[in-house]
This record gives C-alpha cells, structure tokens and sequence, in this order.
C-alpha cells in the first residue's frame, strides 16, 4: 500500500495480474529480463562507487591510498585525515558559514512558499493571475549572470551573508508545489473556519500549515539541498573568507590540495607525534577527505527523506 | 456596501504577498535594466554614469573581425554539441522508467531507484571532486587499470579537450538520470488497470505491452519535458562547465554561460558580455514562446 502512495512501484495488483495469468515467459522475455537486471545493477553500481570508494581512501593508509591501491577495502586504516583536516583554518568557519544558510535560507523559503502557495490558491486575490504569472515567468527568464551580478553589486549585497538568503526566498517552482497542494484540500476547511471568524493569517497558520505538513517537507529537504550544495553565489558575490561556503572552500582544496598537504604536514611536524607514512596527509588525501566532510550531511538525510522527494515531485507534476 | 468590502478584501489579500512581490521584482526583474551596461562603455571602477553611451559597438564588436567570430562560433558550437546531445538522449529517463517498473523484485527496484536518485542531490563541486578522484592521473581509476597491468601512463581524461561534450553529457546523465525518470514513473503509475487487462488477454508479450501501452501513455509527459528541453537550450548553466573547466579543454568546454563568465570575471569586459547575456536570454525568450506555441498547435495546451 505504502508503495503506491510514494510512487516508488508499479501497482500491487498488476503483480498479482501476472501470476493469474500465468503469462507465458518466452525465451526473449528472459533475455530481456536477464539485460535489464544486469544493466541496473551496473549503473547503481556506477552511481555507489564513487562515494564508496572515497569513503575507503580517506580511512586508508595515505601512502597506499596515494599509488592507488585502494579499490576495494581499506587498508590501514586510521582516522588521521579526519583530524587533520579540521585543523586547517577556515574549514571550521565555512562550515558555519554553509550551516547557517542552510538554516535561515531554508526556514525563510519554506516560510514564505507556504505563505504565498496559500495566497495563490485563494480565488479573490487582486490581480492574482498577473502576480501568478509575475512569479512564475522567473522560472523560465533572467537577465542573465552578469547584470544579475552588478544589480547584487549595486545593492551592496557583495560581501554580505543576506546576498546567500533574499534571493532564494521567493521559489516558483516550491510555490506551485504548495499552490498544487493546497488546491486539493477540501474548499470547505477555508470556509468553515472564516465562517467561525478566522481572518486569513489565523486560516493560514491554524488550518493550512497542519495540514501541508508532508508538502512542506520537501519543500524544506529541497530548499536545505539548495542552500547547502550552492556554490555560485560565493564565486560571484563573495571575496571576504569568512563568507566562504563549504562547496567554494573544496573547490579550492582541489585546485590547491598539494600546498594544503605540505602544510599540514609541517604542522604536524612540530607535534611530538611524527607522521607516519600512513597517516602523512597527501594533497590526495585532504582532497577526499574535505569532499567526504562536505557530502557527510546529504549522504546521511538522503536515505530518510528520500520518500518525501519522491512524493514530493509527483504532486508537483500533476500541474508543474 | 457588501461588493465594496470585498474588493478592499482581495486588495488587502494582495498586499499580504506585496513584500514577497517586491523581493521578486528586486532579485528577478530589476536586473534586466542591467543590460543597459551593454550599450555603455563600462570599465569596473568607472560608474556608469560616467561611462560613454557607445550605441550598439559592442554587439558590432562580437562579429567584427574573424577571430571574434570563430570564438563566438565555437562556444555556440560547444553549447549546441552538449545540449544537443542531452536531446538526442532525452528518452533515456523513459526507458529507465519503463524497465525499472518492469522489475517485479520489490527489493531490487527500491534499491536501485534509491541509489540512482542519489547523484541528483550533490552539488556539481563534489561532482567533479569525485571524478577528479576517480579519473585524474592518480585516482582510482587509473590506479586500478595500472595495477592490472592495462596501462603504463596514465589515460588523462579530465585534461583532455577531446571528447568533452560526450564526457559532459555521461556526467549529467550520470547526475540526473536517475532522477528525472521520477516523473515517468509517476506517469506509469497513472495508467490505467484495464489496458494491461485487455492487452494481456489479447496474448500481448511483455514488449508488446510496453511497445502499445506504456509507451503512448507516456508520450505526453515527455512531450512537455522535451519542448522544456528545448526552451532552455542555450542554459547550460555556468556550475559544472566552470568547475571541469582546465587549460586543456578550455575551448570545447566553454558554453554560452561560462563564456559570459569568464569574459566578464576573467578578463573585465563587462559590457562585452552583458551584451552576450541579453542576446542570449531574448533568444531563449523567444525560443520559450515558439515552443509553447508549438505545444498548443500540436496538442493543444501549452507548456508554460
């Protein structure tokens, strides 16, 4: 049952069709079958990989992980790089910095898409088809990066943390997805609940935000992914380090990971604890391990609310 | 009296959204008077209002002399090769959805579609981390064909400006495929019990019934997505163009996006590229409108 309502399967009773039947399986059926299978299994492999293996080469011991000899398992493994990597300066602000936006921008967002999916769905709105239209051409349209670039210049929101957050308050794309939501909720628990005296604010927060729960989930979890991958602001807007997102940070670790080693292997050096080869940090090894710390958060939410994407995107398709 | 009320009502309930208005009309609308800069001659710590209105000199200036031109060609080429492919495989996300659903292990199918979905949710930056660990010289990659005794030098796939739209395309695919079949899906899942029903009782093969059934009932949605596609074709993006970007494949790398980029951040022609930016997003504008005009010609609704 839960299956038919994420989507995530055909449906049950087609299965059942099948065995009733009795479809006769021919020899190309298998075939088939048999390629399908096989062709899955390589590009979830293809897909897996990638983070697997980084996973392994950051737990390994960095001379092996160096000539690349970890394909497999892990070998010597160890937590150095971990530790290690903390210590670079400005890592522990970007993190801040990438945490921060991720909560404002996404309390923020998800704030005002409910709010205005709400308004949009409400039928007396002056002009609301104009302002539907006004909000929803943006997803199509802009006036490309670089006047976007000197208009963010000449408002003096270069250099500023809320150049990470008013842009992205208003969403088209999660306020048709709350809009889509809202319309399909009976008409009558808006009109008992103004008949009752409620004014719009009190219907909005007593009545359509208990109920756009599931909805504002994913609009929360897409928002969050949003904020915490994005990279381009930073490159555009932001000179100061101590705006530096996570994303810019490793970006530059690996253009620059070899004097990022040298320097915490001199570090290191000075502590009482020489460095073996195994735990002496490479520019390889730093490299893998920033990336691992920046993926870390969606690697962990991701399997939880995967359902609620998936929910999410097909309500959304119904009208998007 | 009573009509008089509700209108102040529905104005009232416009003012509620008015912030969120104007916030739109500043980060979205308000930077189309940025393309002013192109018929300026704009040098950064100059202000505009002391810069020489030059007309059209610089959209002149795009096509005034043929190396110009062959630059200007070329990134037109790079975005249409890249794009253009992304077209050409567009069915793909169906045929993913079709056979995923064929898949009649429950187990599996979440598996798989859990694992593939997941690529979707990474930034391009740990994108190209990972495919610098995989395929650099001393990734993994290499590492394993070396040990194997495949190779003695290392196969240098990112520093290679052969075959870079076909490598682009295999890391959007590899991103968004997975992903992108979610809609389809959702589509199948649309389709009605019955025309399984009567199609198996017609003797339908198993191709048969993807080949007359779940086929057409998809056509619609990729339909929408394909004229989307196609809308969109000159925004590529600037994100994973800037960060695969190296001198080695600088020239079949450069998109429209990254080309205005790099033009302006790199080398400070402002004006120049601002001049690129608003030809390109008029196009795209127009391409938008033709599109739709086209969906409601052929089907009768439009897209937008």
């Amino acid at each position: 049952m839960s299956d038919n309502q994420t989507g995530l399967s055909p449906n049950s009773r087609d299965i059942d069709f099948n065995k009733k039947m009795k479809m006769q399986v021919s020899t190309a059926d298998k075939l088939i079958s048999i390629t399908v299978y096989i062709l899955f299994s390589l590009f979830a492999f293809v897909c897996v990989y990638p983070f697997y293996s980084i996973i392994i080469n950051t737990i390994s011991a960095n001379d092996l992980s160096a000539k690349g000899e970890i394909i497999f398992w892990p070998k010597g493994i160890h937590f150095q790089n971990y530790i290690d990597v903390f210590k670079i300066p400005g890592l522990g602000n970007a993190f801040v910095v990438s945490l921060a936006r991720t909560v404002i921008g996404t309390l923020l967002t998800v704030g005002a898409s409910a709010f205005l999916g709400f308004m949009f769905a409400q039928e007396d709105m002056w002009g609301k088809k104009f302002w539907y239209r006004f909000t929803i051409i943006t997803m199509f349209f802009n006036a490309g990066i670089i006047p976007w670039y000197l208009t963010m210049r000449s408002l003096h929101l270069t250099d500023n943390f809320l150049a990470y957050i008013l842009p992205s308050i208003v969403a088209p794309f999660f306020i048709i997805l709350v809009k889509t939501f809202v319309e399909a909720t009976p008409k009558e628990l808006q009109q008992a609940a103004a008949i009752d005296g409620a004014g719009i604010f009190t219907i909005f927060y007593k009545v359509i935000l208990p109920i756009s729960k599931p909805i504002l989930a994913t609009v929360a979890i897409f928002s969050a992914v949003n904020q915490w991958n994005s990279f381009q602001d930073t490159l555009l807007l932001v000179t100061d380090s101590k705006l530096y997102s996570l994303q810019f940070i490793l970006y530059n670790y690996i253009n620059q990971a070899s004097s990022l080693s040298t320097m915490v292997n001199l570090q290191n050096a000075g502590s009482t604890a020489m460095a073996t080869l195994a735990t002496k940090q490479t520019s390889t090894s730093i490299r893998m391990t920033v990336t691992i710390i920046v993926v870390a958060p969606i690697l962990l939410v991701y399997p939880i609310f995967q359902r609620f994407f998936v929910k999410g995107i097909i309500i959304g398709a119904v009208k998007g | 009296m009573r009509s008089h009320s509700m209108k102040s009502n529905s104005i009232r309930k416009f003012l509620y959204i008015s912030p969120f208005m104007v916030l739109l009309a500043v980060f979205a609308y308000y930077p189309l008077y940025g393309w002013v800069y192109a018929f300026f001659d704009y040098t950064p710590p100059i202000p505009l209002s002391q810069s020489p209105f030059v007309g059209l000199k610089w959209f002149h200036s795009l096509i005034e002399n043929q190396v110009k031109i062959d630059q200007l060609l070329q990134v037109i080429k790079n975005t249409f090769g890249i794009s253009g492919l992304s077209i050409l495989f567009s069915w793909l996300p169906m045929i993913f959805a079709i056979f995923l659903t064929e898949i009649k292990a429950v187990r599996f199918r979440k598996f798989i579609q859990t694992v593939t979905t997941l690529p979707n949710f990474i930034s391009w930056v740990l994108v190209y981390s990972l495919a610098f660990s995989m395929f650099s010289s001393e990734g993994v990659v290499n590492g394993f064909l070396h040990q194997m005794g495949f190779i003695d030098s290392p196969v240098l796939l990112l520093q290679s400006s052969e075959h870079v739209w076909v490598t682009m395309w295999v890391w959007i695919t590899w991103k968004t495929l997975g992903w992108s079949a979610i809609l389809y899906i959702a589509a199948i899942m649309g389709i009605d019990e019955s025309l399984y029903e009567a199609a198996y009782v017609d003797g339908a093969t198993r191709m048969q019934v993807i080949r007359h059934v779940v086929l057409p009932s998809m056509l619609p949605t990729y339909f929408v997505l394909l004229m989307l596609q196609i809308a969109s074709f000159l925004n590529n993006g600037l994100e994973q163009y800037f960060v695969f970007q190296n001198a080695f494949n600088k020239d079949t790398i450069q998109v429209l996006d990254l080309y205005v980029y790099n033009l302006a951040m790199g080398g400070g022609s402002y004006s120049v590229s601002v001049a690129i930016s608003m030809l390109k997003s008029i196009i795209s504008v127009v391409l938008l409108f033709s599109v739709n005009g086209l969906s409601k010609l052929l089907r009768g609704e439009g897209i937008v």
